[in-house]
């Protein structure tokens, strides 16, 4: 499984290194904060819903290059959708980062296909899927997500 | 391969034969992705020479049966052979009695015996527990348990930015409160060798029993409990070459003897009857059900795999590790050592800037290099130094100079992607 080296392609060391709507946002109608307790990762997404789509997104954190790329290719992929769309994009890309996706058949992906290889990456699946979580619980208007009320991804040791 | 002939040459560093060491250990043989297994995770758990591995499989493949029981020749056997691995572990640690090794799961398990044997029964409302910053989550937690059960109050002690802890401020604790203290030994999280015997008798001065997390000093150091003179002292097998599940808690006689057994069960009695138990004597008090068996033996014989290469040798190889490793990366532009102490054992906690360390160990791994990323189970550490979690690198005597320059190397290849 040598693809460790294949997730750190150049659009995820570019987005870490430049995220795109990174900050806060003055008017928010949903926001979350997102945790990962096993490695203290920590984000915080805001979004406005106007009408028909999410006309603004941001989101702030310290976190790892794959986290950080993750919620910053989200924010791009997510603004301008409706909140039905941006359901179906987060569950498709939590069944892809879960190995569960058939990325032959017809999906909304996109771009996002980079984070294919992290399934193979079961420590690494927690990080790509953070911002997820917290933008899945932003929506649901719950004020906090964490990696560890995912029942798909049981807690790891951490002595 | 054996060790008996290691031993023949002890004490040297020159007679020190890491390629000799090395053979000794199947699973350093491993390639990952097609590169050598470079193993930098040991104060996680340590790797496990054949003649641990050996002595398990003998023990399951002609001696097992249930211990303290039976008449027949398996279980005298296991029992006998139970009885000699408490011995190993005695001397080991210059333990004076046998009596006083007890048998735990582990350094958590031990640590929790004497919270919930000792603690619960010694530690009223608005006495005070002495902890330190350093200290493992293993030794905060149970102690927390037990001030909110009781009312006790935790005081901490503080590190400078060395990362040492400040005696002075430690000494400034006690007061007529004072019941316990709780230190680690040698940190986990960044190698520092805290001066425990000076602790142990400023507080055996004001009467206060010291328990010792030695989890990372027992496979580092000589470790002379009655040199130290401390009341507790808890060690995990797993980080010894020996099997996970296994563990010893040393307290002295006298204290164990005051003490509640926090589990019940069979083989922990003298008599039972609905009426009336009556417990069994130390350590079988503390030793409720059927051991690890196995394990048990397999730490003896990792503790003998130990003596015979030489604790002092041991050390002396590692501090060489440790000074080479320090050297190269002090020079590194870009990356930071997190805990500087003088007197440190084969630890080194880093930061590589912009780069989470999670991001640092899946690299890492990519060169077939295993250090542990994360917050260490101490994030009060990780709180002082106002960083969320660090890479560690640590290193036991079957590590080589090679070794480190495989790490160096890969960090150098962490800092090209992250360009």
């Amino acid at each position: 499984m040598s693809n460790y080296k294949a997730l750190y392609q150049e659009v995820i060391l570019d987005h870490n290194k430049k995220p795109r709507n990174y900050g806060t946002l003055a008017r928010a109608s949903h926001h979350a904060v997102g945790h990962n307790p096993l490695c203290g990762d920590h984000i915080s997404v805001a979004l406005n819903f106007d009408r028909e789509c999410i006309d603004c997104i941001a989101f702030q954190g310290e976190s790892c290059a794959i986290c950080k790329a993750s919620a910053s290719m989200m924010t791009a992929a997510i603004k301008g959708k409706s909140l039905a769309d941006a359901e179906i994009l987060i569950q498709e890309f939590l069944a892809m980062a879960t190995g569960k996706l058939d990325l032959d058949s017809p999906n909304h992906i996109g771009k996002l296909a980079v984070f294919a290889g992290v399934c193979d990456l079961p420590t690494r699946v927690k990080c790509v899927i953070l911002p997820w979580h917290t933008l899945h619980a932003a929506f649901n208007s719950l004020a906090s997500a964490s990696t560890e009320a995912d029942p798909m991804h049981a807690p790891n040791g951490n002595t | 391969m054996n060790s008996v002939q290691i031993a023949s040459n002890p004490g040297s560093v020159s007679a020190f034969d890491i390629e000799r060491i090395r053979a000794d250990f199947p699973i350093l043989q491993l390639q990952i992705d097609g590169k050598p297994l470079v193993y930098l995770d040991n104060a996680a758990s340590s790797q496990m020479p054949q003649q641990v591995i050996d002595r398990l499989v003998r023990y399951q493949t002609s001696e097992h049966a249930n211990i303290n029981r039976a008449v027949h020749y398996l279980s005298e056997t296991a029992t006998a052979e139970y009885d000699a691995a408490r011995r190993k572990l005695q001397r080991f640690i210059n333990a004076p009695e046998e009596r006083e090794v007890i048998f735990t799961s582990g350094t958590t398990d031990a640590i929790n015996l004497v919270m919930h044997g000792y603690g619960r029964w010694f530690i009223k409302p608005g006495d005070e527990i002495i902890l330190t910053t350093l200290e493992h989550h293993s030794n905060i937690v149970p102690w927390q348990m037990l001030a909110e059960e009781t009312g006790a109050n935790i005081r901490v002690v503080p590190i400078n930015d060395a990362g040492e802890l400040l005696i002075d401020e430690y000494e400034k604790l006690f007061n007529a409160r004072t019941r316990f203290v709780g230190v680690i030994h040698v940190s986990n999280a960044l190698g520092s060798i805290n001066p425990v015997k000076k602790m142990i008798a400023f507080a055996h001065a004001h009467g206060v029993p010291v328990l010792v997390d030695g989890a990372q000093a027992a496979p580092h150091l000589q470790v002379d409990v009655q040199d130290l003179d401390c009341d507790f002292y808890a060690f995990s097998g797993h980080k010894l070459c020996g099997p996970t599940g296994i563990g010893v808690l040393y307290g002295k006689a006298a204290l164990l003897e005051k003490m509640q057994p926090s589990k019940g069960g069979g083989d922990m009695i003298l008599s039972v009857t609905f009426e009336k138990t009556t417990y069994n004597t130390i350590p079988h008090k503390f030793e409720a059900g059927t051991p690890p068996i196995a394990a048990a033996i397999g730490l003896g014989a990792a503790v003998d795999y130990l003596s015979a290469i030489d604790m002092d040798a041991i050390a002396a190889h590692e501090l060489e590790l440790l000074n080479y490793a320090t050297a190269q990366m002090t020079r590194m532009p870009g990356v930071h050592i997190i805990g500087t102490a003088k007197n440190k054992a084969s630890v080194i906690s880093f930061t590589v800037d912009g780069v989470h360390p999670h991001d640092v160990g899946t690299l890492l791994n990519e060169e077939g290099v295993a250090v542990r990323t994360g917050h260490h189970c101490a994030q009060p550490v990780m709180q002082h130094f106002k960083v969320p979690a660090t890479s560690r690198a640590s290193f036991a005597f079957y590590n080589s100079m090679a070794e480190v320059d495989a790490l160096i190397a890969g960090i150098r290849s962490v800092q090209k992607v992250f360009a």
